[in-house]
């Protein structure tokens, strides 16, 4: 008899599973986009599976409010409705299916040969309590200076997306 | 069926990450390839958060790593989705193939 958790948990996989292979092989594009998107929620899911609270709660903010919106977003903006994808070519899909079979193979048969030793030290509850002070400390387990670079690279990003987007004037096109 | 542990974290990381490949290599549109991509970093994040807590629950080093990629992909997909829409402006296409432009 399955527990409620190992129930939940195979849910949550094949939905993860089955929407990511859905997003890749269908041929409309916004249906692929809604398909990633419920992938993103498996994913949080499982997070939430493994009770770690925050990064499920910071998945579904950024992914899943964030990222998918712009991505349907610019499909509006830049695809005709109703359109189809054009179908990948057998002999690139075949290849493609052929690498990644191997690929795939070759990764399992390593997790599954490997033996994982789990560390010693008492459990640390993942509470946003306890990742903040552990994330912002300046000793030397601290994550302050990756913290500020991140601060500056989505700065960067903030200004290159609209120096990008704008538009260029009429006597330099 | 087992109890679910790591080794089944695993296996749905690893496959979601060969089917972000697959997709990758098969689309030809810019956009579902920016798709492919997030789907390959998020098993990245899934294959952190569980080496977190089967291997390392005294540390969160996995957990501040997959906060990091999570603000670094909401950075590449803006600007990638800016690049998009001005290749899209410029050529009315956003096939991988119209982008080969950019090397000149």
């Amino acid at each position: 008899m399955m527990s409620g958790s190992t129930i939940l948990f195979y849910l949550l996989a094949a939905l993860t599973l089955a929407c990511g292979l859905l997003s890749v092989t269908t041929r409309h594009i916004f249906r692929a986009a809604i398909y990633v998107l419920f992938a993103l929620i498996g994913i949080a899911g499982l997070y939430f599976w493994m009770e770690y609270e925050f990064i499920a709660a910071v998945q579904i903010v950024v992914y899943v409010g964030g990222i998918i919106v712009l991505i349907i977003f610019s499909i509006f903006l830049t695809q005709q409705a109703g359109e189809k994808l054009a179908k990948p070519a057998l002999n690139r899909q075949l290849f493609s299916a052929l690498a990644v079979f191997c690929g795939f193979a070759l990764t399992l048969l390593q997790v599954f040969q490997h033996e994982f030793k789990a560390g010693a030290e008492p459990a640390l509850a993942p509470t946003v309590a306890n990742i903040g002070n552990n994330m912002l400390n300046i000793s030397d387990s601290g994550y302050a200076l990756p913290f500020e670079v991140i601060s500056m690279l989505l700065l960067a990003a903030l200004v290159g997306c609209i120096v990008i987007a704008l538009r260029s004037k009429p006597e330099t096109k | 069926m087992m109890e679910p542990g790591l080794y089944h974290i695993l296996f749905i990381s690893a496959a979601l990450f060969f089917i972000g490949i697959y997709g990758f290599f098969t689309r030809r549109n810019l956009i579902t390839m920016l798709m492919s991509t997030e789907l390959i970093l998020n098993s990245v994040n899934l294959n952190f958060i569980a080496f977190n807590k089967y291997l390392w629950p005294g540390k969160m080093d996995g957990l501040f790593f997959t906060v990091f990629v999570i603000a670094i992909a909401a950075a590449e997909a803006a600007v990638g989705i800016a690049i998009i829409i001005n290749l899209y402006r410029s050529h009315q296409s956003i096939d991988v193939a119209s982008a080969e432009d950019l090397k000149y």
